[in-house]
C-alpha cells in the first residue's frame, strides 16, 4: 500500500522533471539539466554515507575517474560517446573497488582521512602528467565524441533530456536497492555494525559493495557531466568537490532517495539568488545553511520522513 | 545424542591475566544447557569466543564435527549458530518488523513471503507480533530484550547462545519466556547464561559452572544446586572444602 504512494512520489518527481523540459525557460532549463546531473553524483553519494553509514571525504576521486576516464579516451583517441562513457564507467569500478579495498580497513574517523588522502592523491597527479590531461587547464571534449545516436549533445535539448533520462534511470535504481535486502544490509550495517555481523552478514564485503555501487555512480555522473557540459579539469577532482555531495545529502536529507536531488536543487539556487542579490552571496548561503543545520538538522527530506512519512525510502 | 559444540583447551587472557582457561566443554544436541557463575567468571568471554566476537588465546572450538577456532563470527552465524546480545544490541532506529527481518533474511534470502512469515512467527512467539510497526529503540527495556530473543528465533539456528534473556524481564514475561524455551527445545540446542535461578533450575538439562575462568562444577540442576563447591564460589565464604 504505502509502497504504491512512494512509487508514485518518485515517479512522479521524474515526469515533472520530464514536463520541465517543454515549459522551463531557457535559463532555468540550463540549471536543471546541470542539477540533475549532479544529483545523480550526490545520489552516488548517499548510497555510501546516507545509507551504509561511510562518510567519504574523497568522492572526488570517483566523479574525477568518470570525467577523466570518459575525457580522456575523447581526448587522445576520438572515442565516440558510448566507449568514451563505459571507460569512465570502467574507471569509477576499478578505483572504487580498490580504494575500498584498502580504505574499508578503517572506520570513521580514520576512513575520512584515508579516502580524503586518496581523493588528493588522484587530484595531484591529474595536475603532474600534464602532457596527458592538461593540468590544471583541462580540456574540451572534442566534439566527435559529443554526439549519440545522430545527437548533437552540445544542443541544449538533448542536453536536458539525456541528463533527465540518466537521473531517472539513477533515481529508479536508487529506489529499487533501498527497499532491496542488500539496502536493508546496509542501514543495517549503519546502525549497528557488530550487531548486523552477528546476524551473519560480513560487513567489510558488504561495505566494499556499497562503496563499489556508490563510487561507479559518481563516476558515471562525472562521466556525464563532461560529455554534456564539454570540458574536464582537474578542479572537478578537488576537495571542493567532495564536500558539494556531503552537503547536498545533508541538507536534502541522508539516507533518503529524494534528498540529494533536493538538496543539489536548493544548494544552487541558494547561490543563484544569493548572488543575484549581493556580492556578499557566500554569506547569505552560509546563514541559511545554519539556520538548516540547526532547524531541520535530518536536512528537507529527512525532516518530512522523521515527522510525517516514517517508511519513506 | 550426538555432540553440537566441543571446546578442548579453550583459554582467553587480557593483558596476561586468564579470564577463561582450558575449558573442555561438550553439548549435546537438544540439550538446554545453563551456564553459571559468579560476576566476572568468565561466561560472556567464554560464549564470546564460541561465536566468534573474540579470538581464543588457545584451545579450539568444533561445531556439528567442524573447527571453527578461525571462522569469523559471520561465517559461524552461517553455519547455524546464533547469538543474542547480554546488553540489548537490536538497530534501535528500525522497527521492530526490520530488526526481525534482517535476522530472517540472511537464511531466506529474497523470497519477501517466507521472510514475512518468519517474522510473524518469531515476534508471536514472543509475544511482540502487535508491536511489530514500533521503533525498536522506543520499546521498554524487557521488550527490546524480547526482540533480541525474536531475532535469535527467526535465525533458525542450530544451536542458540542467549546471554541473560530474562534480565530486566518482569516475573510474567519470565514465565511466558520459560515456556518458549520449552518449546524450542525439539528444535534446536540451546546454552543459555542465566542468574536468575529459577530459570536455571525449571529450564536446564544439565548445568556448568564457571569459576575464575574454569569448570567447576557440572551436573543436573539438583546437583549443581547442592553441591557445596558451588555455594562456596557464590557466597565466597572459606574454601571449597567449608
Amino acid at each position: 500500500m504505502t509502497a504504491r504512494y512512494y512509487w508514485g512520489l518518485h515517479l512522479g518527481l521524474i515526469a515533472l522533471l520530464f514536463a520541465g523540459h517543454f515549459v522551463l525557460p531557457a535559463y532555468q532549463h540550463g540549471n536543471v539539466a546541470r542539477i540533475m546531473v549532479l544529483a545523480v553524483y550526490a545520489m552516488g553519494y548517499n548510497i555510501a554515507f546516507g545509507y551504509t553509514g561511510l562518510l567519504s571525504l574523497g568522492h572526488a576521486m570517483f566523479f574525477g575517474a568518470g570525467m577523466y576516464g570518459m575525457g580522456l579516451l575523447s581526448y587522445h583517441f576520438d572515442a565516440g560517446a558510448l566507449p568514451a562513457m563505459a571507460a569512465g564507467i570502467v574507471a569509477g569500478v576499478v578505483l572504487s573497488l580498490v580504494v575500498g579495498l584498502l580504505a574499508l580497513r578503517t572506520a570513521g574517523v580514520s576512513f575520512m582521512i584515508v579516502t580524503l588522502m586518496f581523493s588528493q592523491a588522484l587530484a595531484m597527479t591529474l595536475v603532474y602528467f600534464r602532457d596527458i590531461t592538461r593540468g590544471d587547464e583541462g580540456f574540451v571534449i572534442p566534439s566527435a565524441t559529443r554526439r549519440l545516436w545522430g545527437m548533437d549533445l552540445s544542443d541544449e535539448a538533448h542536453r536536458y533530456l539525456i541528463a533527465w533520462a540518466l537521473f531517472s534511470v539513477v533515481l529508479i535504481f536508487t529506489l529499487w536497492l533501498v527497499r532491496h535486502r542488500w539496502g536493508r544490509v546496509f542501514v543495517a550495517l549503519r546502525e549497528n555494525e557488530e550487531r548486523a555481523s552477528l546476524l551473519g552478514y560480513d560487513a567489510f564485503r558488504t561495505k566494499l559493495g556499497a562503496l563499489v555501487i556508490s563510487g561507479t555512480i559518481s563516476a558515471l555522473s562525472g562521466a556525464a557531466y563532461a560529455l554534456l557540459f564539454g570540458y574536464a579539469g582537474a578542479t572537478f577532482a578537488g576537495v571542493q568537490y567532495s564536500i558539494f555531495p556531503l552537503l547536498w545529502v545533508l541538507l536534502g536529507g541522508a539516507g533518503t532517495v529524494l534528498g540529494p536531488f533536493v538538496g543539489a536543487l536548493f544548494m544552487f539556487y541558494l547561490i543563484d539568488l544569493s548572488s543575484g542579490v549581493t556580492d556578499a552571496y557566500m554569506l547569505i548561503a552560509g546563514v541559511a545553511l545554519v539556520l538548516l543545520t540547526l532547524f531541520l538538522p535530518h536536512g528537507l527530506v529527512g525532516e518530512v520522513k522523521r515527522r510525517l512519512w516514517r517508511d519513506l525510502p | 545424542m550426538s555432540v553440537i559444540l566441543q571446546t578442548r583447551g579453550l583459554s582467553r587472557s587480557f593483558s596476561g591475566l586468564p579470564a577463561v582457561h582450558e575449558v573442555d566443554f561438550d553439548l549435546p544436541q537438544h540439550e538446554i544447557r545453563a551456564l553459571i557463575g559468579p560476576n566476572g567468571a568468565g561466561k560472556t568471554t567464554f560464549v564470546s569466543m564460541l561465536i566468534g566476537r573474540l579470538p581464543p588465546s588457545s584451545g579450539s572450538i568444533t561445531f556439528e564435527g567442524r573447527d571453527v577456532t578461525a571462522l569469523p563470527a559471520p561465517k559461524r552465524v552461517g553455519l547455524g549458530m546464533a547469538y543474542t546480545f547480554q546488553i540489548t544490541s537490536v538497530f534501535g532506529k528500525l522497527t521492530c518488523h526490520e530488526n526481525v527481518a534482517l535476522a530472517a533474511m540472511r537464511r531466506l534470502g529474497g523470497d519477501a513471503k517466507a521472510v514475512e512469515a518468519e517474522v510473524r512467527e518469531a515476534l508471536t512467539r514472543v509475544g511482540l507480533a502487535d508491536r511489530a510497526a514500533d521503533v525498536a529503540g522506543d520499546l521498554s527495556y524487557g521488550h527490546q530484550r524480547l526482540l533480541e530473543i525474536a531475532m535469535g528465533l527467526a535465525q533458525r539456528p542450530r544451536l542458540l547462545i542467549l546471554d541473560e534473556p530474562t534480565q530486566g524481564l518482569a516475573e510474567s514475561e519470565i514465565a511466558d519466556f520459560k515456556a518458549l524455551i520449552r518449546a524450542l527445545k525439539a528444535e534446536t540446542t540451546i546454552l543459555l547464561i542465566e542468574h536468575n535461578m529459577s530459570v536455571v533450575m525449571e529450564l536446564a538439562d544439565r548445568v556448568t559452572v564457571l569459576n575464575f575462568g574454569e569448570v567447576l562444577a557440572e551436573g543436573t540442576p539438583q546437583g549443581i544446586h547442592a553441591s557445596r563447591a558451588v555455594q562456596a564460589a557464590y557466597l565466597g565464604t572459606g574454601t571449597e572444602e567449608a
